[in-house]
C-alpha cells in the first residue's frame, strides 16, 4: 500500500494538471466568445458609421448665372431649361465655350444638381424683372461631384470606369481652389424628403412618417396593452382559460413579424378598407404586433409589486379596484414604462410588416396626415438600398445612423427610468 | 375629419356632464359629500359613461366601417355599361367613383361614352350616400349621449353605488382589452386560412407543399387559371432551412459559450459592461443588419472566396477554382452569418437566464466534491439545464426561420434546391416580400400564394414555439 | 495529502461519549472570516480529533457553518469574502498557496442542510467524485466504488435494483444518504455536515445518526447541528459558538453536564438561543 502512495500521488498530480489544461481551455472559449461577440458588435456599428459619416458634410457651388432674355419665356417660365443656363455658366467661369454638339454644356450639368434650376424657377416666379440679369445662385453639387471631393470617386481608377472624365474631375478641382465650391453641414439631409436624385434625398418625410405611426401605435397599444395585462394579473379567475390565454399571449410574442404584415394586407387593407401605406395603417399593425410585449412587461412588473402593499390597501377598505389603480399600479409603473418604452422602440425599428402594408412607394414630400401615404425610416432605408447609385448608400448608412440615435435615446430613457425609480423590496 | 370633431365635442359634452354629475351628488348629500356611498366623482364619471360611451362607439364604428357600408350601398345598383366592364375594369370603375367624389386623384384611365357618364353620375351617388351616412351618424350619437344623459342623471341619489357602478364599466374595459389582445390570434389564424384557402382552389396542398419548382408567374389576364405557373414551395424550404443552420451554427456556440462565461467566471464588473453591450446588439433593427450583410459582408466573403478561386485555378483543384472565382455577393453564407450574428444575444440571454435557473446547492454540491468549475458546468449544470438549452435554441431557430430583411437584402430570389452555402437561395420569407410588393392586383394566385406561405411559416414557427416555451415552463417548475 | 487506508472496524459498543478518540486532526488557530466590512469568525482556535465525531452548537447565525466551510475552503466561492488564521489538517495549512482546494475538497467531504443530489441516477451521482478525480481505471472499479460507498451509506439494499433511476426520485432521507455516499467515494479524510438532518423526519434522522455513528470508526466527522439532543446523541466533542467568537469547546459530557461559562449554561438550560 505504501508503494502504491507515491504513484498514486503522481497520477494525482499528472491528472491534476490535465483537468486544469482543460478548465483553462473551456474558461479561454468563454472569453472568445464574448470576444467575438463585442467585435461584431464594433464591426457593424463602426463600418455603418464610417459609411454614413461623409453623408453629414456635403460641398455647395455658387454661381452667376445670365438669364438670357432669348432663353426665359415670361409666360412660359416652367418650360425653361435652366439646367443648361447653368451649365454655360460654370463653362465661363471654367472660361470655356459650348461646343457644336452639346458636350461641354453636358459635361458642366452632370456636376451641378437640378436643386439649382428649381431655385432660378422660384426666383423668377416671384420676380420676372430678373430676365436679362445676372444672378447668383447657390446650391449642392450633384452626387458625382460630391463623391469626388470626399475621395470616394478617385482619378486612380481608369477614365472609363469612372461616372466623370478627367475634364470635368479638372474643372472640380478648379471651382474648389477658386472658393466656389464650399464644404458644409447637409441641412438638406435633415429637412428633405425622399428624392430620385441622391444630393437632395433626405430623411425628414421617413422622421415625420416614423414619428406619426409610433404615435398612433403608442396610443393604441400601451392602454390596451397596460389595461388587459392588469385584468389578467389582477382580475382574472386563476383557470384553464386564463391558462390558455396566457400561452396564447406568449406565442404571440414569438410569432414572426411578417406574419403581422400579412394579417395587417388581408384585414385592415383588404376587409376594413384602410388607407395603403398610411401611418395609421402601420400604427395599427405595429400596435398589435407590440401589445404582446407591453403585456408580458407590465405583468412582470405587476407581480414584482409584493402582495402585502394589496392587503394593506384591502385592510383599510378599498375595493379591488381601487386597490389595482390606486397602489399596485403606480408602484409597477418604472416597470411598465421601461416595458413599454422598449417595445416602441423596437417597433420603430420593424420593417417587414410595413412593406406588406405598402410602404414601400416613392414619397417625396412630407406626409401630410395620418392618413396619407408616407415612409417610415426603416423602409427609407431598405428603399435606398435597393439604389443603385453609389451616392444613396452613402445615404442609407447616415439614415441608419439618425435611426440608431432614435433607439439609443430612447432605450437610454427606458434605463434612466428604470434606475431612477427602481425600488428594492 | 368630421368624425374626430364630433369626438372631441363628445369628450367636451361628457366633461361637463361629468362635473354636473358630481355637483348635483354632493347637493343631494345636503352639500357635504360624507353621507354619500360613494366620493362625488364617482357619480360624475358614472353619468358622464353613460352620457358619452354609446354615442363614441357608434362614431368609432362609424369611422371604421362606414366606408364599407358606403361602398355596399353604392355598388348595389350596377348600370349597364358598368356590368359590360372585365372584372378589374369594373373595380378600377367603383375606385375612381369614390376618387371623384372625395376630390383627390383618380387613375389614368380614360373613361368614354356610357361609362363616363356613370361615373359621374355614381360619383355623385357616393357624395350624397357619405353626407346622409354623416348626417345619420351624428344625429344618431347625438341622440344617444342625449338620452342617456337624460336616463343616468336622475338616478344619482344619497346611497347610489356610483363607485361599484363605475367599477362595473372598468372591469368590462379590461376584459374588452385582454380579449382584443387574444382575439389577434385569431384574426391572424382566420385571415391566413381564408386566403390560403382561396389560394389552395388554384394550387393543390399537395403541389404546393412538396413540389420542387418554384416559378410564381401566371398569365396577366385574370380569368386564366394559374396552369402555367408552378408552385412548389419545397426549394424555398430548403433555402430557409440552410440559412437557418448557417446561422446556428454561429449563433448557438457564440452565445451558449458566452452565456456560461458571464454566468459562471466573470466578476460583476464585468457583467455589468458585457450585457448591456449585448443588449445593444440584439437592439439592432434588421433592415441594418441587412444592409451590413449586403455591403459589407457580401462583397468581403465574395472578394474572399473569388481569391481562393484565382489561387486554386490553374492548379489541381481548378475546377473548384474556377467555380469560387464566380460566386456573387448574394449567397446563403451571407445572410447566414449575419442572422447568427444577430442571434447571439438571443441565445445568450436566453440561456443565462435557463444557467442562472440551476439553483445554487447544486452547485456547492459539485464544488464541495473537488470539482473545478468547467467539470461542474460540463457534468452537473449543463446536464441539469439541457431541457432549457435545447428550448432557447428552438426559439432561435424559429426567429432564423421568421426573419425577413436579412434574407431580403442578402440572400437571393433565385430558388434553387441546393445545400451549397456559396449559392444564391431564396427563403419564404423574401418571397412572401416579393409576391406582395409588386403591382399585383390582391386576388391572383400570385399573391394568394403568400398566404399559403405565411400560413405554412406560421404554423411551423407556431408548434416549434408552444413546444419551446413549454419545455421551459415544466423546467422553471421543476426547480421551484 | 496521503491516502489513509481504511482502518478495521473495531467492535465497539455504540456508547457515545466513552468511546477513544484519535490525535488531533484538525488544527484551528485564531481564525478571523469577514464578509466585506462584517466580521463574521473572531479569534477561533479548536483540535479537532480524528476518528469522532464534533459537533458545533449555537444560536441561528452565530458562525458554525461559516467555520464549517472554511475547513474545505468553500467560503472561496462566496465574492467578497476573507479568511484569516491557520486551519492545519495533519499539519497542512489549508489556506497554504501550496494547497489545491480542488484536492483539499476531496480529502474533505460535505454533506448539506438540504438534500442536494445531481439530476442524474443514482450510480452517476456517486460515481461523480470518482470520475473527475480518476479515482477508477476500469468500469467494473467504479461499479465497486459504489457500490461499496452506497454500502457505507446504508443504502445499497434499497437502491441497488434501481442504480439507473434519477437520484431525485428518492425520498429526503435516501437522498441524504445518497449525498453521504457520494461523499465517501472519493475517500476523504473528513467529512462534514452541516445541519443534515434539518430537512427530514424523525426516522429519516434516526437513520443518519445510526450511520454518522458507524462512520466516526473511519472518518472525522464535524457536524453542524441546531438540535442540542442530536449534538448529545451523536458527538463526543462539542464546541458552543455564539456571536462569531467560540465560547467553550469539551468533551460532550462536560459541556452538557457541566459547562464552565455562563453562557454556554444560559443556552443548554434553554434560557437564550
Amino acid at each position: 500500500m505504501t508503494d502504491a502512495a507515491p504513484t498514486q500521488a503522481r497520477l494525482t498530480q499528472e491528472r491534476l494538471k490535465k483537468r486544469y489544461a482543460s478548465e483553462a481551455r473551456f474558461k479561454t472559449y468563454g472569453r472568445l466568445a464574448i470576444i467575438i461577440a463585442l467585435s461584431f458588435l464594433v464591426l457593424l456599428i463602426g463600418r455603418i458609421v464610417i459609411q454614413g459619416i461623409g453623408t453629414f458634410t456635403t460641398n455647395t457651388v455658387t454661381l452667376q448665372v445670365y438669364l438670357d432674355p432669348a432663353k426665359v419665356d415670361p409666360a412660359a417660365l416652367e418650360g425653361v431649361n435652366y439646367d443648361y443656363m447653368i451649365g454655360l455658366a460654370l463653362l465661363k467661369k471654367m472660361g470655356e465655350t459650348e461646343d457644336e454638339y452639346g458636350t461641354n454644356s453636358g459635361e458642366a450639368m452632370d456636376l451641378v444638381s437640378r436643386d439649382l434650376g428649381f431655385q432660378l424657377l422660384n426666383r423668377l416666379k416671384a420676380d420676372k424683372s430678373l430676365i436679362g440679369k445676372t444672378v447668383s445662385v447657390t446650391g449642392p453639387m450633384k452626387a458625382d461631384a460630391d463623391l469626388y471631393y470626399k475621395g470616394e470617386l478617385k482619378r486612380a481608377t481608369p477614365e472609363s470606369d469612372r461616372k466623370l472624365n478627367n475634364r470635368q474631375l479638372d474643372w472640380l478641382d478648379r471651382l474648389k481652389k477658386d472658393g466656389a465650391v464650399t464644404g458644409g453641414f447637409n441641412v438638406a439631409f435633415f429637412t428633405h424628403g425622399d428624392s430620385t436624385e441622391p444630393e437632395q434625398a433626405g430623411v425628414l418625410g421617413a422622421v415625420i412618417g416614423s414619428a406619426l405611426m409610433l404615435i398612433v401605435t403608442a396610443l393604441i397599444a400601451v392602454p390596451m396593452g397596460v389595461l388587459a395585462a392588469v385584468w389578467l394579473e389582477e382580475f382574472a379567475p386563476k383557470n384553464r382559460w386564463t391558462d390558455i390565454i396566457e400561452v396564447n399571449i406568449n406565442n404571440l410574442a414569438a410569432v414572426p413579424s411578417i406574419v403581422y404584415g400579412l394579417l395587417g394586407l388581408a384585414v385592415f387593407i383588404n376587409w376594413l378598407g384602410m388607407p395603403r401605406g398610411a401611418p395609421i395603417t402601420g400604427g395599427v399593425v405595429l400596435a398589435l404586433m407590440a401589445l404582446p410585449t407591453i403585456i408580458i412587461a407590465t405583468r412582470s412588473a405587476l407581480k414584482a409589486v409584493p402582495p402585502s402593499i394589496r392587503e394593506a390597501a384591502l385592510g383599510v377598505g378599498a375595493s379591488r379596484t381601487q386597490t389595482v389603480f390606486h397602489h399596485v399600479l403606480p408602484q409597477a409603473m418604472p416597470g411598465v414604462m421601461t416595458g413599454t418604452i422598449l417595445s416602441l422602440a423596437h417597433a420603430l425599428g420593424e420593417t417587414a410588416p410595413l412593406l406588406m402594408i405598402g410602404m414601400i412607394a416613392f414619397n417625396p414630400g412630407i406626409p401630410e396626415g395620418f392618413t396619407s401615404s408616407a415612409s417610415v425610416l426603416p423602409v427609407q432605408v431598405f428603399i435606398w438600398e435597393n439604389a443603385s447609385e453609389r451616392a444613396f448608400h452613402e445615404r442609407t448608412a447616415a439614415a441608419i445612423i439618425v435611426l440608431l440615435a432614435f433607439m439609443i435615446v430612447m432605450n437610454a430613457a427606458a434605463v434612466i427610468l428604470r434606475r431612477r425609480f427602481e425600488r428594492r423590496w | 375629419m368630421t368624425v374626430l370633431i364630433a369626438l372631441a365635442l363628445l369628450v367636451a359634452f361628457s366633461g361637463g356632464v361629468y362635473f354636473m354629475g358630481r355637483r348635483r351628488a354632493v347637493a343631494l348629500a345636503g352639500g357635504s359629500s360624507v353621507s354619500l356611498h360613494s366620493l362625488p366623482g364617482y357619480h360624475g364619471t358614472w353619468v358622464a359613461l353613460w352620457a358619452g360611451a354609446p354615442a363614441a362607439l357608434i362614431l368609432i364604428a362609424f369611422a371604421l366601417f362606414g366606408g364599407r357600408l358606403e361602398d355596399a350601398a353604392l355598388r348595389a345598383d350596377v348600370p349597364a355599361a358598368v356590368a359590360q366592364l372585365p372584372g378589374e375594369r369594373q373595380e378600377v370603375f367603383w375606385s375612381d367613383a369614390h376618387a371623384l367624389a372625395a376630390g383627390v386623384t383618380t387613375s389614368e384611365v380614360t373613361w368614354e361614352g356610357p361609362a363616363k357618364a356613370a361615373l359621374t353620375e355614381k360619383a355623385a351617388e357616393a357624395r350624397r350616400l357619405n353626407v346622409i351616412g354623416l348626417v345619420v351618424t351624428l344625429a344618431l350619437a347625438g341622440v344617444l349621449a342625449l338620452c342617456g344623459f337624460l336616463l343616468a342623471f336622475p338616478r344619482l341619489s344619497r346611497d347610489f353605488r356610483a363607485r361599484n357602478r363605475v367599477e362595473g364599466w372598468t372591469g368590462v374595459l379590461l376584459i374588452l382589452c385582454s380579449t382584443l389582445a387574444v382575439m389577434t390570434t385569431l384574426g391572424i389564424v382566420l385571415s391566413l386560412v381564408w386566403e390560403s384557402l382561396r389560394f389552395f382552389h388554384a394550387v393543390s396542398p399537395a403541389a404546393f407543399l412538396f413540389g420542387t419548382e418554384w416559378n410564381p408567374q401566371i398569365a396577366m389576364r385574370s380569368d386564366q387559371v394559374a396552369a402555367e405557373g408552378a408552385f412548389g414551395a419545397v426549394p424555398l424550404f430548403a433555402g430557409t432551412f440552410l440559412v437557418m443552420l448557417i446561422a446556428m451554427a454561429v449563433a448557438a456556440p457564440v452565445g451558449l459559450f458566452s452565456a456560461i462565461y458571464l454566468s459562471e467566471y466573470a466578476g460583476r464588473t464585468t457583467r455589468s459592461v458585457v450585457k448591456p453591450l449585448l443588449e445593444i446588439l440584439a437592439g439592432v433593427p434588421t433592415v441594418v443588419y441587412g444592409f451590413f450583410a449586403a455591403l459589407t459582408v457580401g462583397p468581403t466573403f465574395r472578394a474572399f472566396f473569388n481569391w481562393v478561386g484565382a489561387q486554386l485555378a490553374g492548379g489541381p483543384m481548378d475546377t473548384l477554382g474556377q467555380y469560387l472565382m464566380t460566386v456573387q455577393n448574394q449567397m446563403a453564407l451571407t445572410a447566414g452569418v449575419v442572422m447568427g450574428i444577430m442571434l447571439i444575444p438571443f441565445v445568450s440571454s436566453l440561456s443565462d437566464d435557463i444557467i442562472n435557473a440551476v439553483p445554487q446547492t447544486l452547485r456547492d454540491g459539485s464544488y464541495a466534491m473537488g470539482a473545478t468549475k468547467s467539470e461542474t458546468v460540463k457534468r452537473v449544470i449543463l446536464p441539469g439545464a439541457l431541457p432549457g438549452v435545447v428550448a432557447a435554441l428552438l426559439l432561435a431557430v424559429s426567429r432564423a426561420i421568421g426573419e425577413t430583411m436579412i434574407v431580403t437584402m442578402a440572400a437571393g430570389l433565385q430558388a434553387k434546391l441546393t445545400a451549397n452555402p456559396l449559392e444564391t437561395v431564396t427563403t419564404v420569407t423574401v418571397q412572401i416580400v416579393t409576391l406582395l410588393t409588386g403591382d399585383q392586383e390582391f386576388d391572383s394566385p400570385k399573391t394568394l400564394a403568400a398566404f399559403g406561405l405565411g400560413l405554412t411559416l406560421f404554423v411551423v414557427t407556431l408548434a416549434l414555439n408552444i413546444f419551446a416555451l413549454g419545455i421551459v415552463r415544466k423546467y422553471r417548475e421543476q426547480y421551484d | 495529502m496521503t491516502v489513509q487506508p481504511p482502518l478495521i472496524k473495531t467492535a465497539a459498543p455504540h456508547a457515545m461519549s466513552a468511546a477513544p478518540v484519535d490525535p488531533t486532526k484538525i488544527t484551528v488557530r485564531d481564525v478571523n472570516v469577514f464578509y466585506g466590512e462584517k466580521q463574521a469568525l473572531d479569534g477561533v482556535s479548536i483540535d479537532i480529533p480524528g476518528k469522532a465525531v464534533t459537533a458545533f452548537i449555537g444560536p441561528s447565525g452565530c458562525g458554525k457553518s461559516t467555520f464549517l466551510r472554511c475547513i474545505n475552503r468553500m467560503n472561496d466561492t462566496i465574492p467578497g469574502a476573507r479568511v484569516e488564521g491557520r486551519i492545519e489538517i495533519d499539519g497542512e495549512n489549508v489556506n497554504d498557496k501550496s494547497v489545491d482546494p480542488v484536492i483539499l475538497r476531496s480529502k474533505v467531504g460535505m454533506v448539506f442542510q438540504k438534500p442536494n443530489p445531481f439530476p442524474k441516477t443514482i450510480f452517476e451521482n456517486v460515481a461523480y467524485g470518482p470520475r473527475i478525480h480518476g479515482l477508477s481505471s476500469s468500469k467494473a472499479e467504479l461499479e465497486g466504488i459504489v457500490e461499496a460507498s452506497l454500502k457505507k451509506a446504508g443504502l445499497w439494499g434499497e437502491v441497488s435494483d434501481r442504480l439507473h433511476q434519477p437520484g431525485t426520485g428518492l425520498s429526503g432521507g435516501q437522498q441524504q444518504r445518497l449525498v453521504i455516499a457520494r461523499a465517501i467515494a472519493v475517500q476523504p479524510e473528513v467529512i462534514l455536515m452541516d445541519e443534515p438532518c434539518s430537512a427530514l423526519d424523525p426516522i429519516a434522522t434516526a437513520r443518519i445518526e445510526e450511520l454518522i455513528d458507524d462512520l466516526r470508526q473511519q472518518y472525522c466527522i464535524v457536524i453542524v447541528t441546531h438540535s442540542m439532543a442530536q449534538a448529545a446523541r451523536v458527538s463526543q466533542r462539542t464546541a458552543f459558538f455564539h456571536m462569531g467568537k467560540l465560547i467553550e469547546h469539551g468533551s460532550t459530557e462536560e459541556i452538557f453536564q457541566n459547562p464552565r461559562e455562563p453562557r454556554t449554561q444560559d443556552y443548554i438550560t434553554g434560557r437564550t438561543g
